[in-house]
């Protein structure tokens, strides 16, 4: 598996059958000079350092890797927490935007764009422009800009333009084809800031290798702390950055599992989900052919899931290929069983997890007793936690009915 | 018709090719076909029809919103294939206008197929390019369908004479870096794309898309490129109309105005 694995994606950006480039002709030349802005700043020792510093000194990794003593008593297994949450904006996500905020300073761009579903990936991208001086336009369906108005205004503190998308479900997907749409028309002046490992080829692969440090950094920690590698890694996965952050270095490892937690949403069985490997087909979106949620005239369905940062019909072309491959597992966790992961973590650990993270905490749970009889002993498990959950607090206290009737009315926005 | 013999005609005439487009199922399947029927009658050479899809990331409002309308009436890809076959069977050399996802669900070679069958010349791809295309053109050659791929301006020299080899039929040349939608101006870019693409290949005919809008565009597009595109604007003359009749008035109208441009040049 060393092999291939680690080469990929071939040169037009192909993993397997997966990938590749379905988009406009008119946004071919912007990709082809991403691409090689991209592998010039790979070999180019100043930049690397330029990032490392802004990793080590703005971003506050590497993240801890914090062993859970309470939640692996409850859970019967070793676990250990990649505390991503305590990075600055509280997620994984900051990494992909200092990386991709300073390729656009490198290629010249005064001016970045990015979608966001949550607004999660539209903050990290106000504050990676805000930081190095570029002009920030972040599209949001207009449906996400009410259940977020948190996030909007946050984005609007720090300097960015915050463009409420009103087509089709106005959601995320749409909010990403507008952002399209921005590009073809400003691709002189403007990098798009894509928010996760997919879309069209370079974005899997840049996205990969600026989070991959995620993986990089458990590995090494494990053998720090533990003297082995851990027997699984288990990330949830909404477009697939952070899940392939912490694999990418664990893949030639073959003894090492790879879990891969989809939102479930209601139910796959009941259609009203977000798990595009284990409940969608094989076809193209957004620029590449991966699995993702369609009927049968391949027109994109609408994904459900109660994390607004998984809530996305697609998924990145890497993990169709690891799925494929059977290098790496994918399983649905339903909303019920993401928050009652999230109300585990609160109270065994005091750590409020993103709801996107407590779907990897769920699976976990879900895939211990099976790990335990397959290895004949207590398994050993490396957990992304991709962020921390106070942007999910009113979320969650709705959900858990512990809001009093004066706090359910949070300004701006419905619940 | 054939397209290449569509072409040559207007050639022929000294005039450009007019190509309008319409997206299938708009607002109805039935109201559809009579819209792209009326647009042919009233001079529009070749009725480009565009399959509805839920993503169109190359398409500005008005074409979102009339797709979003055919969708939501439910129109599906075999619906699609009918329209086609009912205005080919009127007269109107037709071409599909799709984006990738719906043929690859359908079925690649398949979809060649019923398309040969259902009297289309040709398919335009605005999201697959020939990188990526190689099944498309093992099945198109297969099923003898034409084969228009884009080019735009930011294209390279390279790309555009790869495109082109591509190509059987013609290009669509995007005369503007953007989303479809009628403009004030026509884009100054566009003469200039043209020239590139003729000195690379100075037989294959191009139609200039993206932003036409009126007669005295048509016939300033014309004067440059063979075939003129014009999308947007003849979509809004039924999405503004206030009832089923204006709407046909409106888009016979602005077809012929169209139609007297293109032989303006
Ligand atoms: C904390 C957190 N985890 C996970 C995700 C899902 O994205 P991805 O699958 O790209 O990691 C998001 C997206 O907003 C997020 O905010």
């Amino acid at each position: 598996m060393s092999g291939p694995a680690a080469t990929l994606p071939d040169l037009a950006g192909h993993f397997g059958k997966y990938g590749g480039r379905f988009v406009p002709e008119a946004l071919i030349k912007a990709l082809d000079e991403l691409e090689a802005a991209y592998r010039s700043a790979k070999t180019d020792p100043e930049f690397q350092a330029t990032f490392k510093d802004l990793l080590l000194n703005y971003a506050g990794t590497p993240s801890l890797l914090y062993r859970a003593n309470r939640l692996s008593a409850a859970l019967g297994a070793e676990i250990l927490l990649k505390r991503e949450d305590l990075n600055h904006t509280g997620a994984h996500k900051v990494r992909n935007v200092l990386g991709q905020a300073l390729l656009a300073k490198r290629m010249g761009k005064p001016r970045v764009i990015a979608e966001t579903g949550a607004g999660q990936h539209g903050v990290a991208s106000a504050t990676a422009a805000a930081l190095l001086d570029l002009e920030c336009v972040v599209y949001m369906g207009q449906t996400d800009t009410e259940r977020q108005a948190l996030n909007v205004a946050r984005m609007r503190m720090l300097g960015a333009t915050v463009v409420p998308v009103t087509n089709g479900s106005r959601t995320l997907k749409d909010a990403l084809n507008e952002a399209l749409r921005d590009w073809v028309s400003t691709v002189e002046t403007t990098h798009y800031l894509l928010g996760t490992a997919a879309g069209p080829h370079p974005f899997p692969e840049i996205v990969r290798d600026f989070v991959s440090g995620i993986g990089t950094e458990a590995r090494q920690q494990c053998l720090d702390q533990l003297g082995r590698l851990p027997d699984a890694v288990a990330a949830c996965v909404g477009g697939g950055s952070n899940a392939i952050g912490i694999f990418h270095a664990f893949v030639p490892d073959e003894g090492v599992r790879l879990y891969g937690f989809e939102a479930g949403g209601d139910g796959v069985e009941t259609g009203r989900h977000a798990a595009s490997i284990t409940g969608g087909s094989v076809g193209v979106l957004h620029g590449n052919r991966t699995y993702l949620l369609q009927d049968e005239d391949g027109q994109t369905i609408e994904s459900h899931s109660i994390s607004a940062g998984l809530d996305y019909p697609g998924v990145g072309p890497e993990h169709a290929w690891l799925h494929d491959t059977g290098r790496a597992s994918y399983e649905p966790v339903t909303d019920a069983e993401a928050m009652a992961a999230f109300q585990l973590l609160c109270r065994t650990e005091g750590i409020i997890p993103a709801i996107e993270s407590s779907h990897a905490l769920a699976g976990v749970a879900k895939i211990v007793p099976r790990l335990r009889e397959e290895l004949g002993r207590t398994p050993t498990i490396v957990v992304n936690l991709s962020g921390r959950g106070d942007k999910d607090v009113h979320t969650a206290g709705a959900y858990f009915g512990i809001l009093d009737k004066a706090e359910t009315v949070v300004p701006g926005e419905n619940t | 018709m054939t397209i290449a013999k569509t072409f040559a005609e207007a050639k022929a005439e000294d005039r450009a090719v007019l190509i309008g487009c319409m997206p299938a199922g708009f607002p109805t399947v039935d109201r559809s076909i009579e819209q792209m029927i009326a647009m042919h009658e009233a001079g529009c050479d070749v009725i480009e029809v565009e399959l509805p899809y839920s993503d169109p990331v190359m398409d500005g409002p008005v074409i979102q919103k009339a797709s979003d309308i055919a969708l939501a009436n439910g129109v599906r890809t075999r619906d699609t294939l009918k329209i086609i076959e009912a205005v080919a069977s009127a007269g109107a050399t037709v071409v599909l206008m799709t984006y990738w996802n719906p043929i690859e669900k359908y079925g690649v070679d398949a979809f060649a197929r019923d398309l040969a069958a259902a009297g289309a010349t040709g398919l335009i791809t605005p999201d697959l390019i020939p990188d990526e295309a190689s099944e498309w053109i093992a099945a198109s050659d297969r099923h003898k369908v034409d084969r228009t791929f884009l080019v735009a301006p930011s294209s390279t020299d390279e790309r555009i004479a790869m495109t082109l080899e591509n190509c059987r039929g013609f290009v669509y040349a995007t005369a503007l870096m953007g989303v479809t939608g009628a403009r004030n101006a026509v884009s100054s870019q566009a003469p200039e794309l043209v020239a590139r693409i003729r000195k690379i290949d100075p037989d294959l005919p191009v139609g200039v898309g993206l932003g036409v809008g009126n007669g005295a565009q048509a016939a300033e597009v014309a004067a440059f490129a063979d075939g003129v595109i014009v999308g947007s604007a003849l979509i809004r003359c039924v999405l503004d109309a206030p009832d089923r009749a204006a709407g046909l008035d409106s888009l016979r109208a602005l077809s012929s105005e169209l139609a007297e441009g293109v032989r303006r040049r």
